[in-house]
């Protein structure tokens, strides 16, 4: 499962912008992951600037 | 849920955004702007660096409350420290001024506003509204309320996100390698030359991609990093090398952060439509970023006008709402495509290079005049000094 660590989230938009299924919304000042639409593929969590965002409970 | 109706909704309050929302409203468009953050221009997500020509593109008066400094022209540099300059009107689309964006992007919002347009801010668009094949305006939420939005002509100027232009169905997705990420800090107390942007390029500083440092006063300026994806792993990589590379910079040495910013652009083609039935696509949303220096502020603006003229065009009955999205479509791509291919086969070039040829390359354009500076004069520098580089650019001519 994809997690947002919203302690370092800079609330850019990158994730949301490179994710391929559209399952990442920047809400203002937090990202909201549709794990329905999530396909753990990790593009977001190799583009996150600040690195922010971790993949969980599943090795890539 | 409350209905509105609206000759044009134009989503997202950034520079395309509030260029499309002045223009479309100075032709006589009933015009509304969604933005929604609680506040158009803020958090900022630039370098800040735009070139002087913005201020005839989209006719502003260069006002001392969003200009905070005038540079010269531009240095490249390279890992072997050899570097050349650029005069700022030579140097594309990020050297001139050094802007405040929070305050340049609500200028602009202003300039919609004071045409006419209306704003709703802190308002998130949820979908679109599609029907009979054509997409008829948005639904958003304002502070807790559903509005159903409807719309003549739906604009996605949504930013690097692109959500809306992705939802509607335009091929504005990303491959790795045409994502830059880039991170950036403002810091107090630098020592950097306040006339000249500066941009460091190569592997070793930022792979696939270039550190800035754009002055900002006189001891005050953005020192940012942008990374190409394809480069990145996981974890936090253009932060790791804008750390080494202050680290080991005399001039930043003690200085302080006031600001850090993320953020990313894409470095690729704008493909091949960016308007769909009812509907078109603006700025960053329709990749229409430089895909050389990752500049996009004029490229949306310029876009964003082109745009909103024909749309007032539309309203005033000379243009059907289908010869309208058309005159934009010819119109915008006028202005910028073949710049945009010239620079995306650059960036792809530039991608390749290991730190030696970049040294090279920079060193045989470091000993082109200036005044003859050209990118057939650049491949004949780069022939004589290093045959065996200009091989890779050949398919430039």
């Amino acid at each position: 499962m994809i997690r947002v660590d919203k302690e370092k989230c800079l609330w850019c938009g990158t994730c949301v912008g490179v994710c391929p299924t559209l399952a990442l919304t920047l809400k203002e000042t937090y990202v909201e992951v549709d794990h329905e639409r999530c396909t753990l593929c990790g593009i977001c969590v190799r583009a996150c600037p600040v690195g922010a965002i971790t993949m969980e409970g599943v090795e890539k | 849920m409350k209905t509105l109706k609206y000759d044009v909704v134009v989503v997202g309050g950034g520079p395309a955004g509030s260029s499309v929302a002045r223009y479309a409203a100075r032709g006589g468009a009933k015009v509304l702007m969604l933005e929604k953050r609680q506040e158009v221009g803020s958090p900022v997500r630039c370098g800040e660096g735009v070139s002087k020509k913005i201020l005839q593109k989209i006719e502003l008066e260069p006002l001392e409350s969003w200009i905070a400094n005038e540079v010269a022209g531009a240095k490249i540099i390279s890992p072997s420290g050899s570097q050349f300059e650029l005069s700022e009107d030579l140097a594309g689309s990020e050297t001139g001024y050094i802007i405040r964006r929070d305050i340049f992007d609500k200028h602009l919002a202003k300039l919609a506003a004071v045409e006419g347009a209306d704003i709703m801010v802190k308002t998130t668009a949820t979908s679109l509204i599609k029907e009979d094949g054509k997409i008829k305006g948005v639904l958003a939420r304002h502070l807790g309320e559903e509005y159903r939005i409807e719309a003549t002509v739906t604009v996605a100027a949504d930013g690097f996100e692109a959500r809306l232009s992705r939802e509607a169905g335009l091929k504005t997705s990303l491959k790795l390698r045409d994502v830059d990420i880039c991170i950036q800090y403002e810091m107090v107390g630098v020592k950097a030359d306040p006339l000249y942007t500066e941009f460091y390029v190569g592997q070793g500083y930022a792979p696939g991609g270039y550190v800035w440092i754009f002055p900002k006063s006189e001891r005050v300026a953005n020192v940012g990093i942008g990374v190409n994806l394809m480069f990145s792993e996981r974890g936090a990589t253009p932060r790791r090398y804008l750390e080494k590379f202050i680290a080991s910079r005399e001039d930043l040495k003690g200085a302080k952060i006031v600001e850090i910013n993320g953020g990313a652009v894409s470095v690729s083609m704008p493909p091949e439509s960016v308007t769909l039935p009812g509907f078109a696509a603006v700025g960053d949303s329709a990749r229409m970023i430089d895909p050389l220096t990752g500049g996009g502020v004029v490229n949306g603006a310029v876009a964003g006008r082109v745009l909103g003229e024909a749309l007032g065009r539309m309203v005033q009955g000379k243009l059907s709402p289908e010869e309208a999205l058309a005159e934009y479509e010819k119109g915008w791509r006028k202005k910028m495509e073949v710049q945009l291919a010239r620079n995306y086969l650059a960036k792809e070039k530039l991608l390749e290079l290991t730190d030696e040829e970049m040294n090279d390359l920079i060193e045989a354009v470091g000993s082109i005049k200036l005044e003859g500076l050209s990118t057939a004069a650049i491949l004949k520098a780069v022939k004589e000094a290093k045959p065996s580089l200009a091989e890779k650019f050949s398919d430039f001519l």
